[in-house]
């Protein structure tokens, strides 16, 4: 090809890499869904329900006392948490539909949704 | 009354910069007029120019081109201070900024084809930031991301070749570059 003879051994390093960075955005941002909304409950009924576009914190009472929750970039967390075990606290950030924190002892917990809910089990 | 002629004083670099311009603005014009399946995909046959000035005139010289062919443009088509201008604005500039950084990358290795590729993905990232930060700030625009890289790498390489081809004989070719 007379065109090839342009394209240097760096360039193609360039293509190669572009090519990498094109079908990881495919397949980061095309497979998983993410996430639009939290749905955050307490006591088993919806507390509230926020968009993630805007970063906050909120604050939700619990049996125990008051769970935080972080909203930041388009991620969610439980910043704190009076539950003994703390295991919502250090699951850290959500990002994706359908992934969840629960906090049990505070009966507080925090769904992320996307625009479509996916399964949580299926059954034959 | 006597009548006042106002004369800039313009240089032969001024002349050069505004021909050039020119030759993007041309280029812009005519990709206008081709269909795009998508708003931002376009070819941007425009760059092509952007990189013939910046290996042959430096960067600062690139950097008049490209920005004033985004404002004449913007006049030309009655989309000045528009989202439209914004979009192409954060785009050149962006992709002006990497062009700074990559031009200093070995030429034996790297041609104009990297650049063109760098640039066009700074690009449409500078446009991506805009669209998000400021027009539409939802998280669906993300999964119009991979169409606009793909996109990008594409056009970059087939501009970045144009670009080689004109640098190689553009002086018994390419009349506009003295």
């Amino acid at each position: 090809m007379h065109a090839l003879r342009h394209i240097r051994l760096g360039d193609w390093l360039t293509l190669l890499s572009g090519g990498v960075c094109v079908v990881w955005l495919m397949l980061s941002l095309w497979s998983g869904e993410l996430a639009d909304k939290a749905v955050i409950r307490s006591g088993g009924k919806i507390f509230r329900e926020v968009p993630l576009s805007r970063d906050q914190k909120i604050e939700v009472p619990g049996p125990l006392g008051i769970s935080l929750i972080l909203i930041q970039h388009r991620k969610v967390r439980i910043a704190s948490d009076p539950s003994p075990r703390q295991y919502c606290v250090r699951q850290g950030w959500l990002e994706h539909a359908g992934e969840i924190a629960l906090c049990l002892p505070n009966q507080v917990s925090v769904e992320l949704l996307g625009s479509h809910k996916r399964y949580d089990s299926l059954n034959y | 009354m006597t009548s006042t002629t106002i004369k800039l004083d313009t240089t032969a670099e001024d002349h050069h910069v505004a021909r050039m311009a020119a030759v993007a603005l041309g280029l812009t014009v005519l990709e206008a007029a081709i269909p795009s399946p998508l708003p931002g995909v376009k070819p941007g046959l425009a760059n092509i120019v952007t990189l013939i000035v910046l290996a042959r005139y430096g960067w600062r010289t690139a950097a008049w081109v490209s920005l004033l062919r985004v404002f004449a443009g913007s006049l030309l088509f009655g989309n000045f201070l528009t989202p439209g201008f914004f979009l192409s604005l954060s785009g050149a500039l962006l992709s002006l900024l990497v062009l700074a950084c990559a031009q200093h990358l070995p030429s034996r290795w790297f041609g104009p084809v990297s650049l063109s590729i760098y640039a066009a993905f700074a690009h449409i990232a500078g446009q991506m930031a805009i669209v998000y930060l400021w027009l539409i700030p939802h998280v669906g625009i993300a999964y119009l991301i991979p169409i606009f890289a793909a996109t990008a790498l594409v056009f970059g390489t087939v501009n970045g070749l144009i670009a080689a081809r004109f640098m190689d004989n553009e002086k018994t070719t390419y009349p506009l570059i003295k």
